[in-house]
């Protein structure tokens, strides 16, 4: 049975043409991905990530954009080979937002 | 941009506050990308100075490297034979780091017009034309080019007579295509640096032509 990622040759509208300038936290998201899949790292492969991106279902794979797409499949996947802990992450986060919230204030 | 007004701005007047981006909320996946960087350089997987190096390939990565290499095969047939056989070496003749996975350069004949999309996602030769534009990744694009690729063509502004045969090639994680346009007519005797201002990025992907001599 086709799944909601495999879209080729069904019926779609129009194509819309517009395109955006990509954010640095995008641009960031596309780094660390090309030096996870450097052949001298091999951390984890493209394949990876697109069966994390397809794993997202139905309902994350349209609510979300392509980079938060990737990002949230780049982080299943470390997780899952066990390159970074949860527990490393969530503690990360905090941090990240303790900081940011410090540099607005100041 | 958001200056649509016509009051002149000597008067003293004061805009309305406008919040900076940074007064956005902290979106969840943006601090999961700066998480996620920041434990893997903890972490040694890869260094600072590797992230900031890649972001700035990125930026660097213009169609520009993919235009040279179409305009070295235009003028060296050598070159051309090379390029077909292998992208990523021929790429590499030139300085050019084309990435460790395969791309395949699909040639535009006299009765052929080639096409690349990824149906299942946005597989790309990114570091020969860039990070692909908004609609090689939507599901529109996806979904049309391979069943209908003239309809979407046409939607570019590229009409192809029905006499041309139109090839549409569905890239993959482990292989990736580009274009090699046909070289305008009127070219002759141009040297490559002037025949690479005629490569654009569509034309790389197949939904557009090389720009013709006069508009260049």
């Amino acid at each position: 049975m086709r799944r909601h990622h495999d879209m080729g040759g069904i019926e779609a509208g129009p194509i819309e043409r517009g395109e955006h300038d990509y954010e640095p936290w995008e641009k960031r998201v596309d780094a660390i991905m090309r030096l996870l899949t450097h052949p001298s790292r091999r951390v984890m492969t493209v394949d990876e990530l697109r069966r994390g991106i397809e794993a997202l279902g139905p309902g994350a794979y349209d609510a979300m954009s392509y980079y938060e797409r990737w990002i949230a499949s780049v982080t299943e996947i470390l997780i899952e080979k066990g390159v970074i802990t949860v527990d490393e992450l969530g503690r990360t986060m905090s941090a990240v937002e303790a900081r940011w919230r410090q540099e607005r204030a100041s | 941009m958001s200056h649509a007004h016509d009051h002149p701005h000597d008067d003293g007047h004061r805009h309305p506050f406008q919040p900076d981006l940074e007064d956005a909320p902290f979106a969840y996946h943006q601090v999961l990308a700066q998480a996620v960087g920041d434990v893997l350089v903890a972490k040694g997987v890869f260094t600072a100075e590797d992230l900031r190096r890649q972001i700035e390939a990125i930026d660097a990565a213009e169609p520009a490297r993919g235009a040279r290499l179409v305009a070295r095969a235009w003028i060296d047939g050598g070159f051309r034979e090379r390029l077909l056989r292998d992208v990523n070496a021929a790429a590499a003749e030139l300085g050019v780091d084309a990435g460790g996975i395969p791309i395949r350069a699909v040639a535009n004949e006299p009765g052929v017009h080639n096409l690349i999309v990824c149906t299942l996602c946005s597989c790309y030769p990114r570091l020969l034309i860039g990070l692909p534009p908004d609609w090689y990744k939507s599901r529109a694009y996806r979904s049309r080019a391979i069943r209908e690729p003239r309809a979407v063509l046409a939607e570019f502004g590229t009409a192809i007579p029905d006499d041309i045969e139109v090839r549409v090639h569905d890239s993959t994680a482990d292989l990736r295509y580009m274009v090699l346009p046909l070289r305008p007519e009127g070219t002759e005797g141009w040297d490559e640096t002037r025949l690479a201002g005629l490569v654009t990025r569509d034309s790389m992907i197949g939904v557009a032509l090389p720009r013709v001599p006069a508009a260049a």
